[in-house]
């Protein structure tokens, strides 16, 4: 009884304009290197990066130490790696929470209407132009700094934009003779809502998806760097700027170096996400 | 006309009231025992009976909600456990410093950004148009706190032109000189969010029909983008800045955060680290306060400027 995802000519539609844009393949270039280094870090990272030595405390790079050591001693380089994991696994489940979550929600609101559905949506337009960071401060230091507070912060401040995409299509495929057929039949509710109507618009929520992670991972290095992310040692790219922004007259790299690697995973997220959405939405595709 | 600003004033308060709840709800979602928290586990079963007392967590919970919502909706925000002012008279402290900052940051976003987009809409494709997606896209990753700290290295401890921290010494050279950095360190992503919105709308417009009809009549291309397209451009422009209003307050704590100046930033990371929940409630609820405020007039004024939105 399901409608196809998307019919072949327009999936290949999708692909050839996806393939064609050239910046698309720097950001798929970027992710893949970062990827590939948080999921081989034991096997990349030069030293441990966990790993104190005294003698060796804040020295410049050297080839021995690439990207030079911190105030423990540790190896910068090594930390960075292990903190690529930190960020990606964060970013990725806790967009993966609100995609879920944001889109039942947003189901739910357009399939039962009326007071309800305005009641969630004024809620909604509330949470979207709250100030993400300070709302995911809020809830992170009222939940107390650690690894999963985090992600439920995260998903929190990042479920609105989910709940609107999954919405509007609801609301117009409700009216559709499939989902009549559906209910003539006899089918549950959340029948009709998880098997024919979820799956008509499964891309748009997934590209949109692509687009909110570059967010969640900006959140979730600047939330470190305020002191509410992951605590210590574990290495996190927002910790390893907090800590190195107190040495950061006479020791630059230690916040410069996890600066970059910050900036260039959101950019290739960003960079991702741009490329995804134009190639699904015809209106902005370069021709 | 009249009825439209009433109206969307109206609409304002059943979300306002919404807000309200969500902070109730968050605030009591802390694990554990408030009173404690605050006090230590070393604290005397008096004393917590007394704080307790005094948070009106002795109380019902529908009492609690009611009670919250009433003292807000009369202008009580809460006061600070921490220093005994009240939130509003904390935050009247410290407001000029943010508002200082994100002003000047809107308004070197709208000087570049603006141009910006425009250009990149006119060559649409061509390499003016990459360039300034591509600088507007490296824009949107910086998290500001990473570009401050850049901009710091760079300008303050390197070069030396502008001081390294605070908003350094007395007097109207030295202040401004302070403000430099960091309202160019928000402003460059404000420049950012705005050349993306501005090309984006300047792109609409000249799809439309009286712009061909405009070109067709011979209006020259200077005054056919200034007078004919970016008037009507901008409108969507206003609301987007008015929906980033948000972005730009979450990016002026970690600007200030970085060039350690003193603003709402400051304060609101003083009431974390001294977990003083009380001041911490009372600015979530001045934030939401001013965010439903800031859309409201963002929604009349876009019925203002722009005549086709229905007043009905």
């Amino acid at each position: 009884m399901t409608i196809a995802t998307s019919s072949p000519r327009r999936q290949s539609a999708f692909w050839m304009a996806f393939r064609s844009n050239r910046l698309a393949w720097l950001g798929v270039a970027l992710l893949a290197i970062i990827v590939f280094s948080a999921v081989f870090a034991p096997w990349i990272a030069p030293h441990d990066p966990l790993q104190q030595n005294i003698l060796h405390r804040l020295q410049p790079p050297s080839s021995e130490f690439l990207l030079g050591t911190d105030t423990y001693g540790r190896d910068v380089l090594s930390r960075l790696i292990y903190g690529s994991r930190v960020s990606l696994v964060v970013g990725f489940v806790a967009i993966l929470i609100a995609m879920v979550v944001g889109s039942a929600i947003g189901i739910l609101s357009g399939f039962i209407g009326g007071v309800f559905d305005r009641v969630v949506m004024s809620l909604l337009d509330v949470m979207l132009s709250f100030p993400t960071l300070l709302l995911g401060l809020m809830i992170a230091a009222m939940l107390g700094a650690s690894f999963e507070n985090l992600i439920i912060a995260i998903a929190i401040t990042e479920m609105a934009p989910f709940a609107r995409v999954a919405r509007a299509p609801t609301i117009s495929l409700k009216q559709r003779d499939f989902i009549e057929a559906g209910r003539a039949m006899g089918f549950s509710d959340s029948r009709l809502m998880g098997r024919h109507i979820l799956p008509n618009m499964l891309s748009e929520v997934v590209v949109v998806g692509s687009m909110w992670m570059a967010s969640a991972i900006r959140t979730e290095a600047s939330l470190s760097f305020i002191g509410l992310g992951v605590p210590p040692p574990t290495p996190t790219w927002g910790g390893m700027i907090r800590e190195g922004f107190e040495n950061i007259l006479d020791s630059w790299w230690l916040a410069v170096c996890p600066s970059v690697a910050i900036l260039l995973t959101v950019l290739a997220l960003n960079i991702l996400g741009d490329a995804l959405r134009d190639a699904i939405d015809p209106k902005t595709r370069v021709e | 006309m009249i009825h439209y600003v009433i109206r969307r004033m109206l609409l304002a308060i059943p979300t306002l009231l919404l807000m309200l709840t969500v902070i109730f709800v968050l605030v009591r979602l802390v694990p554990g025992d408030p009173a404690i928290t605050i006090l230590g586990d070393q604290a005397s079963e008096d004393a917590l009976q007394r704080l307790r007392a005094q948070l009106g967590l002795d109380q019902p919970i529908y009492v609690q909600y009611f009670d919250f919502v009433m003292r807000t909706l009369s202008g009580d925000f809460g006061r600070s456990m921490a220093t005994g002012r009240t939130v509003l008279q904390e935050v009247a402290a410290v407001l000029p410093y943010t508002i200082e900052l994100t002003a000047s940051a809107l308004l070197i976003g709208a000087i570049i950004g603006v141009p910006l987009g425009t250009t990149a809409a006119i060559y649409r494709n061509l390499w003016p148009d990459y360039a300034s997606r591509l600088v507007s896209l490296i824009g949107l990753s910086f998290p500001a706190f990473v570009s401050g700290i850049l901009m710091l290295l760079a300008f303050a401890v390197n070069l030396r032109w502008f001081p390294v921290i605070g908003s350094g010494g007395s007097g109207l050279e030295a202040h401004l000189r302070a403000l430099v950095l960091p309202a160019l360190n928000l402003g460059l992503i404000m420049t950012a969010y705005i050349t993306r919105v501005t090309r984006a709308s300047m792109l609409n417009v000249l799809n439309e029909d009286y712009i061909r009809t405009a070109r067709a009549k011979g209006v020259r291309p200077n005054r056919l983008i200034r007078r004919h397209a970016l008037r009507n451009a901008l409108i969507p422009v206003i609301t987007v800045v008015g929906l980033y209003f948000g972005t730009l307050v979450g990016n002026s704590v970690l600007t200030e955060m970085v060039f350690s100046r003193p603003g709402l930033g400051k304060l609101i990371l003083g009431a974390l680290n001294s977990r003083d929940y009380t001041l911490l409630q009372g600015l979530m609820v001045t934030f939401a306060s001013f965010v439903i405020l800031v859309n409201t007039v963002t929604d009349i004024a876009y019925g203002l400027v722009d005549p086709r939105v229905k007043y009905s």
